[in-house]
């Protein structure tokens, strides 16, 4: 922007606290071309004076020195700037809230947050929102019930629907079920099955098409502009918008419990075996035919067990209750034991725990099953049950509640594996093609797995995280997916119950349609939610370094033969990784970007000799650490007045170049803050922390090459409750920095 | 996507805000209604949620930025539904709006909190511990506005405090209204309250040192009544042994006859907060069943493997006071005994209760024995959240963006 306004307001005890005149000639003089001081900028009355001045002197970019941008955005949102237009610094905040009043510190800290403002607004360049055009169907992968619901329901929001089936039957594993987990009352009992009425309502809706017996040879394109060509003699194409992986999950292959006697005696069936007979109406003993006069139920067969699965799988507990259920009901004389580790029922299937122990000839303990022996009946060793310590337990039938596995593949091994086949081919010495054949071998269980075929660059299927299961591990975000407008939903996004499956169809659904909703508004889906600015690249620069692509969190860059990076920007969530990621700094935003931080950092007024005062940059994530201090000087903290801080997308946007360039110019120490990486992650851009974590690990080395104490910069995880310890950190910071003395690159 | 009437979430906890936002962003028109003053509901009293131990403020983060840059939101805050009635395609639904005591020209600077001096019980840290009369309720308020009692000062309080005011925010003349909209689909998303410890008082429900599991996120918040000190409330002395009884009041036919869903592992999580902060203190943790369903196995697998802490299985039957500590009569189930113990802290993990039972509102128009609210798919209605089962947070958020789903499918149909 050319010509901006600096806005600076004395309001909230702003003006009481600093000089705003000096400050107002500070930012005059990094360039504002007007200035303005009013006493309540949020008040009808500050919008207008604000709103006179952008007209008067032909402003295309405002900076409002005033509040927090986590205040009052309503109000000055309705200026109409977008987000490359204006830019709020918070004065209150991160100045006079938490700084003496009146103090030489204080207005040189205001002075140097108002140029910071120019600065960016200087940097910033309008916004030119997408207009794509975008397909409104849906496909959905999987017609198992959280499939059928995923269809039902987009067909109800009045999309059109494709669902593709593997098999030739609609229904899933659900669909061969006698009867189903109460999911309205009475709870005490199981209820009929209802994927009859579910598939048949799928059938006759004229906005549903369905395709059994058929899968995905490929997905190419974006949200909005999916392209995909099924299998099959058709070999049809289609153009969607989004889609629903609901591909299921499997039983855990009961070959592997021999220790349970699966295998040793036909005596000792799965619950899905046990099942079939269940819709048979006949229950028998296999190796007799006869019917069993006591069955003895195992939970967890398989699950929470390290040799297995060591998660719960959730739905075994109440489908023993329902099947005990329903073998009492075909035969009123059996005896039914079921021995558990915790009886997992929770909600209202208490009450159906509650109807099956009421029955008859019912017998339920805590145990922990050891073994099953199969010499004749099967016999059953149960450890730590009300039984006694030890105790062995003959029975006719077993039947072991075997826990899921997801119908999903690990799309970034498979895309691992399938380089690893390529260099083992041409790889260009020996060696390369040693190691990557070796990894082909390790790496063989993957082959074939491919679900979606999508033709990205970093794997064909969605990434997983624990156990196999392509979830994002988010409470608060369950369908944030790291494969924009790709929403994984029931037991194959984590293990669930057949009703939990029904409502993780449906809420897909929701966020498909949403998808397309906001691809054809050109608006980034969450976490920036609106965000209506893209990244431009600068090619002619590119030297096809392949970071950006390879260290997307969100699969959004695919490459050309060369290596170039292709921009599939309806994939993009604005994270700006890609921007930390690029040493020729050619990836850059509208409204954020490589040279906008920069320039902040340039506006920074450094004391030029070694007696001045340090200054300090912190980088600091706008979303948890910035509101983290902002409550801190609500709260009436101070910290350290040499501090700078400027708020940041997330520590992986941070490109090392900002680190220089504070270096270079005398701040003495660089700290950057942001949320938790590992298996725990909170990184809301999943691998943004630790990216910069490795990125700055390798500063470290060529501080060191620079005669500069890699103590000089520090990468800090703080959470967004932690108001309490971020003031601490950044003075513990500022001692640490003084003890080391002043940056020697000052007044180079 | 076509949706032209507007469509009514009750209720801003973690699921009406999760069904407004997802509809909203999808192109719905969303008026969302809360009660309190504030968004947020029952999520941002915890201090983290399991099994990421994060902070609920972080996720509301994001939520209250979708929210405020999304014009199709409407959010009605201190309000109730006070009437509805069904219309041809949808409902007409009168709220009744709290008197704005505090209006939009609020700056939260602070000044009138200067101003007042009178304090009340802070009903967001449970009333464990007091807080001017006017006030932001809490650090990330949002709207953030403050909010007055206005009841509890003296008029020439109120009036000294609404001079103080540089902006005109304060309005004593301010007078409850109504207003009437017409929608095409309701949410319920009115979450729950935490059943009350008192109604336990063989477990000592009602003793200074037993405390429910809600009190004792808020013990461990930096927001909290001890800025996150575990501290016995009887004598402010970090507990040397704190006892979690399972199941308070839930899986129990003479008060709740459901599993609540969340009270193991938040005790699990409790657990985590006890031993970080008092790395001496033995834990014990009596339960019937350890329900730690998914991948929340792995939350059970390290809080069982810290030392110092002990999973019983047994049936709490009573807690008495005892020369300045608790006694603890357990059926330890697998001993088949009645064993006693000792702990200088109770924590009942004490369960969930539907907000409507007890507090009739309109537009309930299916509940279940317990209280829970059913899908009325006939009259435009879809549950969410707590409102409709005990669940988590995760799916909670889960429910909620179905639910905003159906609400759109219904509104788009007319009933």
């Amino acid at each position: 922007m050319d010509r901006i306004g600096a806005v600076l307001c004395s309001g909230c005890g702003i003006g009481d606290a600093v000089d705003l005149d000096a400050v107002a000639k500070a930012a005059a003089g990094s360039g504002a071309a007007a200035t303005l001081i009013h006493g309540c900028c949020c008040s009808a009355d500050g919008l207008q004076a604000i709103r006179d001045a952008v007209t008067e002197r032909g402003l295309d970019g405002v900076v409002v020195a005033a509040c927090s941008e986590r205040a009052k955005r309503a109000e000055f949102a309705s200026l109409g700037f977008d987000a490359a237009g204006m830019a709020r610094v918070a004065l209150r905040e991160h100045c006079t809230w938490s700084h003496p009043a009146g103090d030489d510190d204080t207005r040189l800290l205001a002075e140097d947050l108002v140029r910071m403002g120019v600065a960016r607004v200087k940097n910033g360049s309008p916004i030119r929102p997408l207009s794509p055009e975008v397909s409104d169907t849906v496909l959905v992968v999987g017609a198992g019930r959280a499939g059928l619901e995923a269809a039902k329901t987009v067909a109800g929001m009045g999309h059109p629907v494709v669902m593709v089936e593997r098999s030739g039957l609609l229904g899933g594993h659900l669909a061969s079920q006698k009867s189903v987990l109460p999911e309205e009352p009475p709870y005490d009992r199981p209820h009929d099955n209802p994927m009859p009425g579910l598939i048949a309502d799928i059938t006759s809706c004229s906005g549903i098409t369905v395709l059994t017996g058929t899968t995905i040879d490929a997905i190419a394109g974006q949200p909005g502009q999916f392209r995909v060509r099924l299998s099959g003699p058709s070999g049809r194409e289609l153009a969607v918008g989004a889609i629903v992986q609901a591909t299921g999950a499997r039983p855990y292959d009961a070959r592997k419990l021999h220790h349970l006697g699966y295998g040793a005696s036909p005596d000792v069936v799965t619950s899905h075996e046990l099942e079939a007979m269940l819709v048979a109406g006949q229950v028998v003993c296999p190796s007799t035919g006869a019917p069993p006069q006591r069955v003895l139920f195992v939970q967890c067969a398989g699950s929470r067990d390290d040799n297995h699965l060591r998660y719960c799988s959730s739905d075994c507990c109440t489908a023993t209750l329902r099947q005990a259920y329903e073998l009492r009901t075909i035969d009123a004389a059996v005896e039914i034991a079921v021995v558990y580790r915790d009886l997992r029922a929770p909600g209202h299937m208490e009450h159906l725990f509650n109807g099956v122990q009421r029955m008859a000839g019912m017998m339920m303990t805590r145990g922990d099953v050891e073994a099953v022996a199969v010499v004749g009946k099967p016999s059953v060793q149960i450890a730590n049950s009300l039984l006694g310590e030890r105790a062995v337990v003959d029975t006719d039938l077993v039947v072991l509640a075997v826990g899921m596995v997801p119908n999903a593949a690990d799309g970034e091994l498979v895309r691992k594996l399938h380089d690893a086949r390529r260099d083992a081919e041409h790889g260009e010495s020996a060696p390369v093609r040693a190691d990557a054949a070796r990894l082909v071998g390790e790496l063989a269980a993957h082959d074939g797995t491919e679900i979606l075929q999508l033709g990205y660059r970093q794997g064909p299927d969605l990434p997983v995280l624990a156990y196999g299961y392509p979830d994002s591990h988010f409470i608060c975000f369950p369908y944030e997916t790291r494969r924009t407008g790709i929403h994984a939903a029931g037991t194959t996004r984590a293990p669930m119950d057949s009703a939990q499956a029904a409502e993780d169809g449906a809420g897909a659904a929701m966020k498909a349609v949403q998808c397309i909703a906001m691809a054809r508004r050109g608006e980034a889906v969450h976490p920036r939610a609106g965000d209506r600015a893209v990244p431009d690249f600068y090619l002619q620069r590119c030297t096809q370094c392949k970071r950006c692509t390879e260290e997307c969190p969100f699969g959004t860059l695919d490459e050309d033969a060369k290596g170039t990076p292709e921009l599939k920007e309806l994939r993009c969530r604005r994270c700006g990784l890609c921007m930390g990621s690029c040493p020729e700094r050619i990836i850059n935003f509208p409204d954020y970007s490589v040279p906008m931080v920069a320039d902040m950092i340039k506006a920074i007024e450094v004391p030029e000799d070694f007696e001045g005062k340090p200054r300090i940059l912190a980088l600091m994530c706008e979303n948890d650490a910035v509101p983290a201090l902002e409550a801190a000087a609500a709260n009436g903290a101070s910290w350290n007045p040499w501090v700078r801080v400027i708020p940041i997308r997330c520590l992986g946007s941070v490109n090392i170049v900002w680190i220089a360039e504070a270096l270079s110019r005398g701040v003495d120490g660089v700290i950057l803050i942001g949320c938790a990486r590992g298996d725990d992650y909170q990184c809301h851009f999943i691998r943004g922390s630790e990216l910069a974590n490795t990125r700055l690990g390798n500063v470290g080395e060529t501080l060191q090459r620079l005669a500069l104490e890699p103590e000089r910069i520090k990468v800090v995880e703080l959470s967004h409750a932690e108001f309490d310890r971020v003031p601490r950190l950044l003075d513990d910071f500022a001692s640490s920095l003084a003890a080391l003395g002043p940056n020697p690159m000052k007044g180079l | 996507m076509k949706v032209t009437r507007p469509l009514l979430v009750v209720g801003a906890g973690i699921a009406g805000v999760t069904a407004a936002l997802e509809a909203a962003e999808a192109g719905a028109e969303v008026i969302l209604v809360e009660r309190e003053p504030t968004i947020g509901g029952r999520v941002l009293r915890s201090h983290s949620y399991f099994p990421k131990m994060c902070p609920p403020t972080c996720g509301m983060e994001i939520n209250i930025r979708r929210l405020e840059s999304n014009l199709r939101i409407r959010v009605v805050a201190a309000a109730q539904v006070a009437a509805a009635e069904p219309t041809a395609d949808g409902w007409k639904v009168t709220l009744a709006i709290a008197p704005a005591f505090v209006n939009g020209r609020c700056t939260a600077c602070g000044d009138c909190e200067q101003a007042c001096t009178t304090e009340v019980a802070d009903p967001f840290n449970l009333g464990m511990s007091t807080v001017k009369a006017i006030r932001l309720p809490h650090l990330h308020a949002w709207p953030r506005r403050y909010v007055f009692d206005r009841t509890a000062c003296s008029e020439d309080e109120a009036r000294a405090i609404a001079a103080s005011c540089r902006y005109d925010a304060i309005d004593l003349a301010a007078t409850p209204t109504t207003e009437t909209l017409e929608v095409g689909a309701v949410v319920l998303a009115t979450g729950w309250r935490p059943y009350p410890s008192d109604r336990l008082p063989e477990l000592g429900g009602g003793l200074p040192d037993v405390i429910a599991n809600v009190e004792m996120e808020r013990l461990a918040s930096p927001s909290g009544p001890t800025r996150g000190a575990i501290l016995r409330p009887s004598d402010g002395r970090p507990p040397a042994r704190v006892a979690f009884i399972q199941c308070a009041g839930s899986r129990d036919v003479n008060h709740l006859p459901y599993c609540s869903s969340v009270c193991c592992l938040a005790s699990l999580k409790q657990a985590t907060y006890v031993k970080e902060q008092l790395p001496e203190a033995e834990v014990t943790i009596y339960y019937i069943d350890r329900r730690t369903p998914g991948r929340n196995e792995d939350l059970l697998r390290k809080v069982a493997a810290l030392q110092g802490v002990r999973l019983v299985k047994g049936k709490v039957g009573r807690v008495e006071p005892s020369a300045g500590l608790l006694r603890l009569r357990v059926e330890d189930v697998e001993a088949e005994r009645i064993v006693e113990a000792e702990a200088d802290l109770v924590v009942l993990a004490t369960g969930m209760v539907p907000s409507a039972v007890g507090d009739p509102m309109p537009l309930f128009t299916r509940t279940d024995e317990d209280g829970f609210a059913l899908d009325d798919p006939a009259a435009g209605i879809t549950v969410a959240g707590v409102a409709r089962r005990p669940e988590d947070v995760a799916s909670s958020v889960r429910d909620a963006t179905g639910a905003a789903a159906r609400a759109i499918a219904a509104a788009a149909r007319g009933r």
